[in-house]
């Protein structure tokens, strides 16, 4: 890798401070295009037109590098490419690429700017795109923060449509015919005399074409594959157990190993004792690594129950050992001193707040657990001159400069196998399980380690998401809220997770303020400010991030208000929004639900509204009180997305984000004794299991012009509009998550 | 050496007795439908039917395993393309990322054939104990049913 594009990377930042920063490289070398990657070794009679497609005699290959995590990605970036391409549906392969520059993500760039994602303003516009220029030009590629659509949906698009030009341009040129003669059809040229021509019978002529550059995108009304049903691509794998995840891997003559670092986060390993260990049957060496040890053995089990029977003495956490000291330093943290940013501040609130008599609450938000089913795992073989990385991973080239720097070579000589995982939410950011086996692998070169986390080390070292707490004050007057004032105490996960990735983080960080501060609300007295607790226990994204924690305190504390006020809970948010497709979101959940007609005994209604990564989105939860507990009956979500590339896929990411959402607020925390995590496998942190899923009712609105991703967004709603329904309900307000500290649920 | 029989194949193992079935398909036989999700029956996802039974194959060491009869994902059609179960998973949609899915669908498999048409609390208690962290529950519900449906339509011919 060039001198110039580590630095370039090394810059990249997201804070919105140091985005000015990005204005030295200006938009001239931003619209300059990277390499095509695909031209590096491309065969003999092989053609490539850009970085996502190559055609040979025999196939044609799509490539899609954002890492799918479960949530489909590599489907939905297939059919972007195959509808312009005019490719028959699944008549073709994906592979996920070799990490580069030209895979950058620009839509990520949306999340780290200072401007309510629906403002259009010149300054928004201008800011984002510079946002947008520093992440192309540092080469970034990263999955997350719902951005996969938006960054493919053109993109791709257009890489299909310049394949097609350039296909038709060539079998023209070889039939003496003009392009504009031919038309194109499931995977194939059609001439005007009804002759068929296979993409894969053009490669050797495509090869010798420049790709055409001028290309109009279809109108959509014109789609046949994006907007309707699709059967994803690896559906039939994973019904019948033939999809293969990283943990599946076989590689020849590959060893297999555990790990146990200090479940002190951080904390160092003083001794270890491997005597009894090294006894016992298929253990080959036992090692010491960063921060503990691992075992190397001819199977898993061997290398998790030697694991298991090695003891150790472990170094102190660099944090508060106990939990008590957790809350205290985030209850402490509501200083000047500690002020990130006042976010917004509209009309005068104390003003309001000395003149009436304010309704004042405390939230909190726990650590809580990504804990994907699939442990985190890696199969690293170290080669001379280069190291292989096999393993699902979301910033690929952050991983290969990771790997690069423990084995003192360049990132561009680390070749990284991308895998289906087995989910992340947001665990696939980090790198540690990667390095360690890249340390292990050290010490056996040529040999493939395949490092596999047991559950209870995956738990110790989950990186959870960000605690925090927030203080609200507000008034009501004449059944109106007149005053609404937050502020919001967390730590900050982006600052932690990029601090272990060796990135600085200058400037406030939005995610502490994500979901709270652009509430669409015009209330006569609004002020958000939130405030950075100095680094606890180590945290990271967790699927929304900063939404999951503040939607639930800003939406919350709303409703407390507006029943104060007297007010109808659905009526009053109504009134209060401006924006006309805010409001349109809000009035499908108030229709979905009935809103407004008698529950019945024993049961109530909630609803809560947050616009996270762009998507306004609005959730009616229903609950009953029965003498088993409290059961959730139903959930109605409706979210304006822009456009629904799939609808069959986006009513089962919303689904599956809302029983994220239910399932973690209502039975799951991480907490800390002794300075190790005190949940170590499912038991003691279930989420949600079958028996208390409502049933989810999902409407996917397409009003915004920009479209969005649907992975993260309808997570923060959940837990407020749960905790809402319950007191609409029992008359108990909830808050601090988890719920079942202080309600029953069936 | 304990010899089983594995999806209808005999089969010969010699590893430490307290070895899990687990772990021998996933690492010895190389069959890695089976997933490992937390070791000690909580999740689910090593779910195979041992003499019939839905049971989570990391509690199942070798020593228990001598002439058993051993089901996994990978032999659930028969050889005979795709099993209904898996017809319903694949018309659901079910997956997402996927990986509890073949515990899932084992479990299911051994609940419809106890019971060919399962209430929802049924499904609920047969489910419970398979994790499913991307949340696909509402749709192996309607997977659920429509295998019985399936099902019950072959059986009438
Ligand atoms: S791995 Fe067996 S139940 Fe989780
Ligand atoms: S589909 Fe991902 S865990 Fe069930």
């Amino acid at each position: 890798m060039g001198k110039a594009r580590t630095i370039a990377r090394r810059t990249f930042i997201a804070g919105s401070a140091a985005i000015a920063g990005g204005v030295i490289f200006g938009t001239y070398v931003a619209r300059k295009p990277h390499t095509n990657p695909l031209l590096a070794d491309l065969d003999e009679g092989e053609a490539t037109f850009n970085p996502w497609i190559r055609i040979s005699g025999e196939r044609v290959t799509l490539i899609a590098p954002h890492a799918d995590v479960g949530q489909g990605t590599a489907s939905m970036q297939a059919a972007l490419i195959a509808e312009e391409m005019d490719l028959a549906w699944g008549e073709f392969e994906v592979e996920f690429g070799q990490p580069d520059a030209a895979y950058y993500n620009t839509a990520t760039a949306d999340e780290v700017v200072p401007f309510v994602s629906h403002d259009n303003s010149f300054a928004a516009r201008t800011v984002r795109g510079l946002a947008g220029s520093v992440v192309k030009i540092a080469g970034v590629m990263v999955t997350g923060g719902s951005s996969s659509v938006p960054d493919s949906f053109n993109k791709l698009r257009l890489a299909g449509a310049v394949a097609r030009e350039t296909l038709k341009l060539a079998a023209a040129r070889q039939a003496g015919l003009a392009a504009g003669d031919l038309e194109t059809r499931a995977g194939a040229v059609v001439f005007p005399d009804g002759a068929v021509v296979p993409y894969t019978e053009l490669a050797v002529a495509a090869s010798e074409v420049e790709p055409v550059a001028d290309v109009a995108l279809r109108d959509p009304s014109e789609w046949r594959l994006l907007g309707k049903d699709m059967l994803r691509l690896d559906t039939r794998g994973k019904s019948t157990g033939q999809q293969q995840f990283g943990i599946d891997l076989h590689i020849d003559g590959m060893q297999h190993a555990a790990v146990r670092t200090n479940p002190r986060q951080g904390g160092s390993l003083l001794s270890f004792d491997a005597d009894a260990a090294m006894l016992m049957p298929g253990v080959d060496k036992v090692l010491a690594i960063s921060n503990g040890f691992a075992v190397i053995a001819n199977n898993t089990w061997n290398a998790f129950r030697a694991v298991n029977a090695v003891s150790a003495e472990w170094g102190e956490a660099p944090y508060p050992a106990n939990m008590p000291d957790h809350w205290a330093a985030v209850s402490a943290a509501f200083t000047d001193e500690h002020l990130d940013k006042e976010w917004r501040h509209d009309g005068d609130v104390p003003q309001a707040l000395a003149a009436g008599e304010p309704v004042l609450a405390e939230y909190r938000a726990p650590y809580v657990a990504h804990q994907p089913l699939e442990p985190l795992n890696a199969i690293v073989r170290v080669n001379p001159g280069s190291v292989e990385v096999w393993s699902g991973h979301q910033m690929p080239r952050f991983l290969q400069e990771a790997v690069a720097e423990v084995a003192g070579i360049e990132a561009d000589d680390v070749i990284f196998y991308n895998q289906f995982t087995g989910g992340s939410f947001g665990h696939r950011l980090e790198l540690a399980y990667v390095v360690q086996a890249t340390e292990i692998a050290l010490q056996k070169p040529g040999t493939a380690i395949k490092l596999t986390y047991t559950r209870e080390e995956d738990f110790a070292h989950d990186y959870p998401r960000q605690i925090g707490m927030a203080r609200g004050a507000g008034t009501v007057a004449n059944g109106k809220v007149t005053s609404y004032d937050l502020q919001v105490a967390n730590v900050s996960a982006i600052t932690s997770q990029m601090g272990r990735l060796g990135q600085p983080v200058p400037g406030p960080d939005g995610q502490i303020a994500a979901g709270a501060w652009n509430l669409p609300y015009t209330i006569p007295n609004f002020r958000m400010r939130a405030y950075r607790v100095p680094e606890l226990a180590p945290t990271s994204s967790w699927r929304s991030v900063g939404a999951s924690t503040q939607g639930f305190f800003a939406d919350c504390f709303l409703d407390e208000l507006i029943h104060a006020a007297g007010a109808d809970p659905l009526e009053e948010r109504l009134r209060l929004i401006e924006r006309r497709e805010s409001r349109q979101v809000l009035e499908a959940v108030a229709e979905m639900s009935g809103w407004g007609s008698d529950p019945g005994t024993g049961r109530g209604r909630g609803v809560a509204f947050v616009d996270s990564f762009g998507v306004p989105t609005a959730e009616v939860v229903e609950v009953s009180q029965t003498p088993r507990g409290i059961t959730i009956d139903k959930v109605f979500v409706a979210a304006d997305v822009g456009t629904v590339v799939d609808p069959v896929n986006f009513d089962n990411q919303v689904k599956g984000a809302v029983i994220w959402g239910l399932g973690h607020a209502m039975n799951c925390e991480i907490t800390y004794a002794d300075g190790k995590a005190q949940q170590s496998n499912y038991h003691a942190h279930p989420a949600m299991r079958m028996h208390q899923c409502p049933e989810i009712e999902v409407r996917g609105l397409e009003l915004a012009t920009k479209i969005r991703g649907i992975g993260e967004p309808p997570v923060p709603p959940a837990a407020p509009a749960l905790a809402n329904a319950i007191f609409a309900a029992t008359g108990q307000r909830l808050r601090e998550m988890p719920f079942n500290k202080f309600v029953k649920f069936a | 050496m304990t010899s089983f029989t594995l999806n209808g194949a005999p089969v010969e193992v010699d590893l430490p007795a307290d070895t899990p079935l687990l772990w021998i398909l996933r690492d010895e036989l190389r069959m890695t439908g089976t997933k490992y999700g937390c070791g000690v029956a909580q999740c689910g996802a090593c779910t195979v039917l041992f003499n019939g039974q839905a049971f989570r194959s990391c509690q199942l060491p070798l020593s228990v395993l001598q002439d058993a009869d051993v089901l996994t994902i990978e032999g659930l059609s028969g050889g005979r393309g795709i099993s209904p179960v898996q017809q319903a998973w694949i018309d659901h949609q079910v997956a997402q990322c996927g990986y509890c899915q073949s515990g899932q669908i084992m479990q299911a498999t051994w609940l419809l054939q106890q019971n060919p048409d399962p209430s929802d609390e049924d499904i609920d208690r047969a489910m419970s104990g398979n994790l499913c962290r991307c949340g696909t529950y509402p749709r192996i519900r309607d997977a659920i049913r429509s295998a019985a449906q399936y099902m019950r339509d072959a059986r009438d011919g």
